[in-house]
């Protein structure tokens, strides 16, 4: 049986919208109480270590598991109650590929299809190879999935999601266990799906991968979303650093401390400290004013993972 | 989608491997009773001390010696395969969100496996009819009651003992179904469900419990033997019947229950 592939319309801005949605594994609050708000047409890094809640949130997120309290919508339906008219515009890759190992790529990729409500039975042997050729699989389309690597496994995982025209991608950690070579492809095909208008959500522990291809973010840790906006709100939370190079390092810290820039440090030569919204220009001219030798005054651009520290209070480990 | 259910579940080599071991049991059957002569009549299970007669006889003897143990035993592995495998595997993630639909996806899955019970009973009656054939007279066929019906009858009869003994397994087939919505491991499914055939077994020899003979799916299991009485005795089948329509209902609504609210983690 296969169902009618006409868009649904979206009468929505988010493709992704979430309200208090939690999920407790007996009293473990694995999602707890969560807002997102996904942008149509955005590519969203949904960040976080492992362990912060990413993948159960996408699966509450897909109906495979219910909420313990919160309501969501996908493309502007109300889940879960529209799962079966909703769903099959939304392409997903959920905690790595599985198949059948005993059947090929694409005999895998059929059964799924036919199995399913998105594509018409028609069209699907063209819509198998296309999405094969896509993502760069269709030298091994007759191969039994049991002989894939991992690598190849992970692209036929999103295959699968690409077999028919989605409106939101939901793509859990897609680059795990792909090469340089194979990341590179991948992150160049997700881009080029947000460039097609696709909404893509992607879950991610890679700092990198999300500064990379991301154009809004939003980090959990430890079962709370912690913020949520573009990439520039987030670094905008961090405060940026200003590093001063002069020929008295100890009157040159004096004087920083007296323009309210915090946790100096000496380095050598160098004095570095939080600017603390305290203008890099003021901090040059007073210590020209007093007399010091500035040989090199920078604010120092914030990385993600200053930022992600900033907002968590600690490092990118795996949550307890 | 219960095509393409079928021919994944039909056409994997493990359930191949099952209908082959079935095939293999009138085969063997037959060639001992025609090396040895089968035993004296009256003694040994049903249908075998008649086998040399008739061609008949080779495939209702192998379908009683099938049916305690053989047949439950693949529909328990394929049950197990059903939901379980499927979550095993992760595919079960996926198919949900294709979207199958979870209760289109039990029903898919329970019609496939109720298919699959009767391919087992009519593999083993076919494969009996065409070894009694090569090795036995194919004639007139002498019932049970003592009168006779013509080979063609007899070959009717044995085809309909094939969807009798198939119905039989439906009680069984959803018990495995419900046990496999609730577990993650193929093999467990498999134990417990041979494991209940087995206790349904004991307490059907059992005469201090003979309160509840009725009720056990194993009860009836025999009842397609009446079909080698002419006229047939269809009392017992009726009985049989109705009882396993009554476990399709309650463990079918149990599965479903469980399917539809279950979290899917693996």
């Amino acid at each position: 049986m296969s169902g009618d592939t006409a868009g649904i319309a979206v009468h929505t801005s988010f493709a992704i919208e979430t309200s208090g949605l939690a999920k407790h594994f007996g009293h473990f609050p694995a999602v707890d109480g969560i807002d997102l708000a996904v942008p149509s047409g955005s590519t969203y890094g949904f960040l976080g270590p492992n362990g912060s809640g990413k993948t159960t949130t996408i699966r509450v997120l897909l109906g495979l598991i219910g909420p313990t309290a919160g309501t969501w919508s996908l493309l502007g339906q109300p889940m879960p109650e529209r799962a079966m008219s909703t769903l099959p515009h939304v392409g997903a890759l959920v905690e790595g590929p599985a198949f059948y190992p005993w059947l090929s790529g694409q005999d895998n990729l059929a059964r799924f299809d036919a199995m399913g409500r998105g594509g018409r039975s028609s069209t699907r042997a063209g819509r198998i190879s296309e999405a094969l050729a896509r993502v760069g699989l269709t030298a091994a389309a007759k191969k039994k999935y049991k002989a894939y690597s991992l690598g190849m496994r992970q692209r036929l995982g999103l295959a699968l999601a690409l077999l028919v025209p989605r409106q939101l991608l939901v793509l859990d950690e897609p680059t795990n266990g792909m090469d340089p070579q194979g990341t590179r492809e991948i992150r160049h095909l997700v881009r080029q799906l947000g460039a097609e208008g696709t909404t893509v959500f992607l879950s991610s522990h890679l700092l990198s991968e999300v500064e990379q291809i991301c154009s809004h973010v939003g980090v959990m840790h430890r079962g709370k979303l912690l913020m949520q906006g573009t990439l520039d709100d987030l670094r905008a939370n961090a405060n940026p650093k200003l590093r001063v190079e002069t020929d008295d390092p100890a009157r040159a810290a004096a004087v920083l401390t007296r323009m309210g820039i915090a946790d100096l440090e000496r380095q050598d030569a160098q004095v570095v400290g939080t600017l603390d919204g305290v203008l890099p220009e003021d901090c040059c001219r007073a210590l020209v004013e007093a007399g010091i030798g500035v040989r090199m005054l920078v604010k120092e651009q914030v990385s993600l993972e200053d930022a992600f520290v900033a907002i968590t209070g600690e490092g990118f480990d795996v949550a307890g | 989608m219960w095509l393409v259910e079928a021919r994944t579940v039909l056409g994997r080599a493990r359930v191949r491997a099952l209908l082959v071991v079935l095939a293999a049991v009138p085969v063997f059957l037959a060639v001992a009773v025609w090396r040895s002569g089968g035993p004296a009549a009256g003694n040994g299970p049903p249908f075998v001390d008649r086998v040399s007669h008739n061609a008949v006889f080779a495939a209702l003897a192998a379908l009683t010696v099938a049916m305690p143990f053989f047949i439950p035993l693949s529909i328990a592995v394929v049950a197990g395969d059903s939901i379980a495998g499927e979550a095993s595997l992760g595919t079960l993630r996926y198919l949900l969100v294709q979207p199958a639909g979870r209760g289109r996806l039990l029903l898919a899955k329970a019609v496939v496996l109720a298919l699959f019970c009767v391919v087992a009973a009519i593999d083993i009656v076919v494969v009996g009819l065409i070894a009694g054939v090569v090795l036995f007279p194919h004639g007139a066929v002498v019932t049970v009651s003592g009168t006779t019906v013509s080979f063609l009858d007899g070959v009717g009869r044995s085809l309909i003992a094939a969807l009798v003994v198939g119905a039989s397994m439906f009680g069984l087939a959803s018990i495995g179904l419900f046990v496999s919505t609730i577990s993650d491991v193929p093999i467990a499914v498999m134990a417990v469900t041979v494991g209940l055939v087995i206790v349904s077994g004991i307490l059907d020899s059992v005469s201090e419990v003979s309160f509840l003979h009725p009720w056990l799916f194993t009860n009836y299991w025999t009842a397609f033997y009446d079909l080698a009485r002419a006229p047939v005795y269809w009392h017992n089948i009726w009985k049989d019947l109705v009882l396993q329509a009554g476990y399709v209902a309650v463990f079918g609504a149990a599965a479903w229950a469980r399917m539809t609210s279950r979290d899917v983690l693996a």
